[in-house]
């Protein structure tokens, strides 16, 4: 791996304080690190370590109190909130524990969310999220509401709707966090295949099992890395 | 995110939750059909007002001598009516004095109405306007005969037992026979019919085909007036300057022969259409100013409903608002998001108060003797209105949905 590398995500001294009262919690301390294209990373971390604070600084959901982050080359840190909407729609796609999917909604309309705030013109939406759940293999599932799949078909769902705008990392809050373990090496598979096709892949777990599936083990400890562990080239 | 796409969603989610958009529906509804209802009903009664019932009953440039006004506009006190039923009754030689005394061109037609019964072997017709009138009464009043003929002035001095009847007496009394030369009985006195009136129709729901018009000297006029008294003397003249002209010199005259002095009001009364009609415009004028007060009162009762159930449905969606922004929504995104869903609330609930409010004006107009005539500009306003109120009210809660941090949101636990 050399400095050419496309560096997807740097981060440089990354801090975000959270004011709880009178006393100032440090739940990020300077964090500096950096994520090459089509990496598989686990960020793993006992509770309280800081991976939360740090998926949603990843995710573009908050921003630092101090420190720098560039993503895919474009400085994120300092945006304002429209900017960073920006930022989630098109580079980011989300994948969360609780797969928060719109309950009321098709999975198909579920997938075409980004869509829609992207401005894709109704026809290319439907298009485009019906390659994703192909993908995913819910092609089937389409016309389904969340509350008529079984939970891994909710969470291949969410992975479609992350994919769908082909962001440039898919990030992932404790994906099998809510599943059984069949359903979730299910889970796994798809992001194995996923990152086969190139896609970069962040999960943030606490499960050792889990997170040997990823290429990367990037370890927190009270708001700074305390190691990070390649375990074979990407 | 483009304004069909939000109207789009906002329907599905109003379909989802029925229940708290009926609620919320129901306070803009209220007041678009209030409105819609109320002005039909104001625009009707002014079509009415002044197409039928001023030219029907009182007559166009026309006025009436009375001993009081036959149309009692507002509150008449006991002391008023006392004072009244002390003048003295407008005589013959008054009448024949005050025609006298007119120089502008004019028909005039005495006058004397009451109620009886009439009869028509055996068959019985009860409350029916009996006039006895003099025989210009028909040009006067405007009513054609359809079958027959109108007595004569002969016929009038002789005080000849012939009558004029309405149209639906005549059914009713002949059932579709020939009515012309039969005999009908007013206070079991024998008259011949000579001619039937065309076709009426009614005046808040009061059909103006039950009467009976005789000659004005006939025997039925005992039962009406004292002898040598007459209800109204009515002049009709060309025009409204003519009409002015013809009321100061019959009043002169009146005054004149009842010995008045400057200082004394009238003891008779001269009444026009105007008197009626400016009535009327006050009335309209009270219900078009109350009107807005009251459709606004209940629209800002409507508003507030739509904010609290839009607050409401912001803090259940509290997540989907996270999620949403997870996905990449801007702020205006779920701004105007919430913003549609409102205004789609108050405007289904305005066009279903448009609906309800054109039901409610047919109905009234089927039902009741009030007339209705829908002003297409009313429902213009209450839709507007409806939409206009749904957008307001769903600013503060809108924006209160814009501006939830993403992370609070999409860990909020409904």
């Amino acid at each position: 791996m050399s400095a050419a590398v496309d560096v997807i995500i740097r981060l440089r001294g990354l801090t975000r304080d959270y004011a709880m009262g009178a006393e100032t919690v440090q739940a990020l301390r300077g964090v500096d690190l950096d994520i090459a294209r089509n990496e598989y990373v686990a960020i793993m971390g006992p509770s309280g370590s800081g991976k939360s604070t740090m998926m949603n600084l990843v995710g573009c959901l908050d921003t630092p109190t101090a420190g720098r982050y560039w993503l895919n080359g474009l400085e994120v840190s300092r945006m304002t909130d429209d900017e960073l909407a920006r930022v989630r729609n098109r580079e980011i796609g989300f994948v969360f524990q609780t797969f928060n999917l719109l309950p009321r909604a098709s999975s198909q309309h579920n997938v075409e969310l980004p869509l829609i705030y992207a401005g894709v013109s109704a026809r290319d939406r439907r298009a485009r999220a019906a390659r994703a759940l192909e993908r995913v293999g819910l092609a089937d599932r389409a016309h389904h509401k969340p509350n008529e799949l079984s939970g891994g078909q909710r969470q291949r769902v969410a992975i479609a709707r992350a994919l769908v705008n082909e962001p440039s990392i898919l990030l992932a809050d404790e994906p099998t966090g809510n599943l059984d373990s069949a359903t979730s090496s299910e889970i796994m598979q798809v992001f194995g295949d996923l990152h086969r096709q190139g896609q970069t892949i962040i999960m943030v777990t606490h499960e050792a099992d889990i997170a040997a599936h990823a290429h990367r083990v990037v370890t927190l400890l009270d708001g700074l890395v305390h190691s990070d562990t390649v375990k074979r080239a990407a | 995110m483009q304004f069909l796409e939000a109207i789009r969603l906002a329907l599905q989610t109003i379909w989802a939750q029925k229940m708290k958009t009926a609620f919320a529906v129901i306070g803009v509804f209220i007041a678009v059909t209030f409105l819609i209802a109320v002005v039909s009903i104001v625009q009707g009664m002014n079509a009415y007002m002044t197409d039928r019932f001023a030219g029907t009953l009182l007559g166009v440039n026309t006025f009436h001598l009375r001993r009081f006004p036959n149309f009692q506009t507002g509150e008449i006190t006991d002391s008023t009516w006392r004072s009244w039923m002390r003048r003295p009754r407008i005589r013959y030689a008054d009448a024949e004095a005050v025609e006298a005394a007119i120089t502008v061109p004019h028909l005039s037609a005495w006058e004397s109405g009451n109620r009886a019964t009439i009869e028509y072997r055996g068959k019985v017709a009860r409350d029916i306007d009996v006039t006895a009138a003099t025989e210009r009464y028909f040009e006067i009043r405007n009513l054609p005969i359809a079958l027959g003929r109108p007595f004569s002035a002969q016929e009038v001095r002789a005080g000849t037992p012939v009558a004029v009847i309405g149209w639906e007496l005549a059914d009713r009394l002949f059932e579709g026979r020939d009515p012309l030369g039969r005999e009908i009985k007013i206070h079991d006195i024998p008259y011949r019919v000579i001619g039937v009136v065309e076709k009426q129709g009614n005046l808040f729901g009061i059909s103006l085909d039950k009467f009976v018009v005789t000659t004005a000297f006939a025997p039925a006029k005992r039962f009406v007036n004292p002898p040598g008294v007459v209800d109204a003397l009515i002049i009709k003249t060309g025009s409204l300057p003519e009409l002015r002209a013809a009321i100061t010199e019959a009043e002169a005259a009146m005054r004149t022969r009842r010995h008045l002095r400057p200082t004394e009001g009238n003891n008779f009364a001269i009444e026009t259409a105007d008197a009626v009609l400016d009535f009327w415009g006050k009335i309209n004028r009270v219900l078009m100013i109350a009107l807005p007060g009251l459709v606004s009162i209940s629209l800002v009762v409507g508003g507030i409903v739509i904010m609290n159930i839009m607050l409401m449905a912001v803090s259940e969606r509290t997540r989907e608002i996270g999620i949403r922004k997870s996905l990449g929504a801007r702020r205006r995104d779920i701004l105007s998001q919430f913003l549609v869903e409102s205004a789609t609330i108050a405007t289904v609930g305005a066009a279903v108060g448009v609906a309800t409010g054109l039901a409610a004006a047919a109905l009234i107009d089927a039902t009741t003797p009030l007339p209705a005539a829908v002003a297409p500009w009313s429902i213009a306003v209450g839709v507007a209105l409806g939409a206009g109120v749904g957008m307001i009210a769903g600013i503060y809660p809108a924006s209160r949905a814009s501006r939830l941090d993403p992370i609070a949101a999409i860990r909020h636990e409904t």
